[in-house]
């Protein structure tokens, strides 16, 4: 156990070509930190530097406060669990779990009992004698885990490990794994490209894009206060909806009708980057949506009406779909957004497409126009030019938000703002 | 020899098509099937014949007596073991073969661990001049044996190495390592890269990650290399006839052509069909035995798929 720190880290290729830029990231004592971002971001680079599998181009990685940039990935005493899981076939379960030991020279007896430990915790004891060619999926990937576990090492370094299992399997051991960490309370570092997983495993996230680091916080932070277009286009699901808007004094004009900007995003908008004025790109969850007949209180944001194109009922929920005529957003970050979910080929709906979680009671129809409302509190706004965000995280918000244990995450953002009526958003 | 091997190794892989061809046959029941199985059936028969015939033919000519052994008979009237007798009695064939073991075993296994170091840094770094070493050490496999004998024979006569072990494990281990890096590094190049640095991450060097992970687990190639490389040491006769002239190294192959007849007329067949035939076992034993390990599969379940 022992914090992890890269300081100003490089990884440059020799054809020039940087994978990993300026990195700079503290992960505490214990702490669960997740790097998340589309393929080829750098974060599988930046994972495997920690590990030493890859060599460190600049900046100095330190592990346990001691520089580790020229050690051999043995001495650096960190376990990772591969996304291919990489288990040796021709050893059994249990000879794979006990191979670090077995290296480390441990005395058979102490090497059985981690083992068989390890095995309990992972629900592996049966199958502690055969080979991983007669395991199914779910099991290699706890093998793999266990591998990591008996080590009892500095650090878990874990490279997307779930994306090989089928999406049940996945949900059942996103658990584990986060019950195992807890339980054993090592720092780690987890790469994955699922948001969903990063915002239910992490006690902080680091989202990556092309290299750099766009932001680090807790999963709350991410959720209510994204830096800028980019990270708030991928954390949440589904995600946020953008809009092309214009500000003026304390109306925000958005293609679905003027919105009065409430109180308290005003004062932080003053102190953003854009100083309150000019064309804006407003981003709203689909979750702060609502069926206007089922709001109580309709002053903190704003009606309209929309003609639902598509109803996708979840039962618990439903997802509308409606276009808003507009000029399209469009911003290079959101381009690799939507290249990164598969979405670059898809023909484009005229004008935006607007998706909206509505609540089960709701009686909107199919191709009829409906009356929706938005929680105009839970507005982000964007610079058009650079991406950034103009809403600058209010103090006790973002500060707060730091010292969060995870599973806090999810929906509820850090100063919750709840909104009006039934509760749509929890 | 190597004929018979060549035989039985060749018939087994062809026994599988007819089997599924049997079971798809009997699925559906109809006559395409069934003629394919004919098919199948004769084509394996063919293979079989031509192959076994030679072998049986040298076997049978071993069981002759000397004095049938011109008969233009296949199969022997007086059946004898009288020629293996012979050969064992003559110090000249018990002497060739042990050297004969000898120089091969060392001559190979020296080859297979060289060429498992070339092999695995061809397979797993990036160097300049990588496809150039592989070039030139195919190049070498190509070069005409025959050409090199007489330069040879004059070297080893002058370093003192003519007619000794070392004489001819040198030229054949030189000879080996170019189809074993080959062979070696394609079998490298299939097991996944992170098994290794699961095991450096683990906690090995990169000689105990090679030892205990990727050398097990390229077992098969290493065995079949193995074998191949064994064969073509076995069988030489060219460099086994050229670099020796007594029994202090001299090999089967080279002591056979050397055996003498009744007479200085007559050609003992049948002592050299017994011998041919005795040579034959340990590179069938060996086949046998690894059989198994040949086959590859042995990496499955080390990653997902």
């Amino acid at each position: 156990m022992s914090t992890i720190a890269l300081e100003h880290i490089y990884k440059r290729y020799p054809d020039g070509f940087e994978a990993v830029k300026d990195m700079n990231l503290e992960i505490g004592d214990g702490e669960f930190m997740i790097l998340v971002g589309p393929s080829g971001c750098g974060k599988s680079t930046a994972l495997r530097m920690v590990a030493g599998l890859e060599d460190i181009s600049d900046g100095e990685l330190k592990i346990g406060g001691e520089v580790v940039n020229q050690r051999a990935p043995k001495d650096r005493d960190i376990a990772m669990v591969f996304q291919n899981y990489a288990l040796y076939p021709h050893m059994t379960v249990r000879d794979n779990m006990g191979f670090a030991l077995k290296l480390a020279k441990v005395p058979d007896a102490e090497i059985n009992s981690k083992v068989t430990e390890a095995a309990r915790i992972l629900d592996l004891e049966q199958h502690l004698d055969r080979k991983p060619a007669n395991l199914s999926g779910g099991q290699r990937q706890r093998v793999a885990m266990g591998r990591a576990i008996v080590r009892n090492p500095k650090a878990f370094l874990m490279d997307e490990p779930l994306s090989n299992l089928d999406a049940k399997l996945r949900v059942q051991m996103r658990t584990e794994i986060s019950r195992i960490q807890q339980q054993l309370g090592t720092t780690t570092i987890y790469v994955t490209h699922d948001q969903t997983e990063a915002m239910t495993l992490g006690d902080r996230i680091a989202v990556m894009r092309a290299g750099l680091l766009q932001q680090v916080g807790t999963p709350a932070e991410l959720y209510g206060h994204p830096n800028n277009l980019f990270v708030a286009g991928f954390i949440g699901s589904p995600s946020m909806n953008f809009l092309p808007g214009e500000l003026s004094g304390d109306t925000l004009r958005l293609p679905i009708g003027d919105v009065r900007i409430p109180e308290r995003l005003r004062g932080r908008l003053g102190r953003g980057p854009g100083g309150g004025r000019g064309g804006v790109i407003a981003g709203i969850r689909p979750e702060h949506f609502e069926d206007a007949a089922l709001v109580g209180d309709r002053s903190r944001g704003h009606t309209f009406r929309a003609k639902i194109d598509v109803l996708e009922s979840m039962g618990s929920e439903y997802y509308a779909y409606f276009v808003v005529e507009a000029e399209r957003v469009s911003s290079s970050e959101l381009e690799e957004l939507a290249a990164d979910a598969g979405g670059a080929d898809l023909p484009r709906a005229q004008g935006n497409q607007v998706v909206a979680r509505l609540d089960a009671a709701s009686r909107v129809r199919q191709g009829e126009e409906a009356e929706l409302w938005f929680n105009a509190e839970r507005l982000q706004l964007f610079d058009p030019e650079g991406g950034q965000s103009l809403l600058p995280a209010d103090g006790n918000g973002a500060a707060s938000g730091a010292a969060q244990p995870a599973g806090t995450g999810g929906a509820a953002a850090g100063t919750a703002a709840d909104t009006g009526g039934t509760a749509a958003d929890t | 020899m190597s004929v018979g091997t060549a035989g039985g190794t060749t018939s087994a892989p062809r026994v599988e098509p007819t089997q599924t061809a049997q079971t798809r046959g009997r699925a559906r029941g109809g006559h395409e099937q069934t003629g394919r199985m004919v098919g199948w059936s004769g084509a394996l028969v063919l293979v079989t014949v031509c192959s076994l015939v030679p072998v049986l033919w040298i076997v049978f000519l071993s069981l002759k007596t000397p004095a049938s052994a011109t008969d233009g008979s296949f199969i022997p009237h007086h059946w004898t073991l009288h020629n293996y007798r012979d050969i064992f009695n003559a110090g000249i064939f018990t002497q060739a073969l042990r050297n004969s073991i000898g120089i091969a075993l060392i001559a190979t296994a020296l080859a297979v661990i060289l060429a498992c170091a070339a092999a695995y840094a061809i397979a797993r770094l990036d160097f300049p001049g990588k496809r150039l070493i592989l070039a030139i050490s195919l190049a070498v496999a190509m070069f005409p044996q025959i050409s090199l004998v007489g330069p040879l024979y004059n070297l080893w006569r002058q370093i003192g190495l003519y007619d000794t072990w070392p004489g001819l494990i040198i030229p054949y281990m030189t000879f080996a390592l170019p189809l074993s890096i080959y062979v070696l590094s394609s079998f490298f190049r299939e097991i996944p890269w992170e098994l290794e640095q699961a095991a450096q991450v683990d906690g090995a060097t990169p000689y105990q990650a090679f030892t205990k992970i990727i050398a097990p687990l390229a077992m098969p190639g290493i065995v079949t290399t193995f074998i191949i490389v064994f064969i073509i040491c076995w069988n030489d006769f060219v460099f086994a006839i050229s670099l020796t002239s007594t029994t202090s190294a001299e090999t089967v192959p080279a002591a056979i052509a050397q055996f003498p007849g009744v007479s200085q007329f007559t050609v003992p067949y049948g002592d050299i069909a017994a011998a041919a035939v005795v040579v034959t076992v340990p590179v069938m034993v060996l086949v046998l035995l690894f059989q198994r390990r040949i086959v590859a599969g042995l990496t499955a379940g080390a990653v997902k798929g």
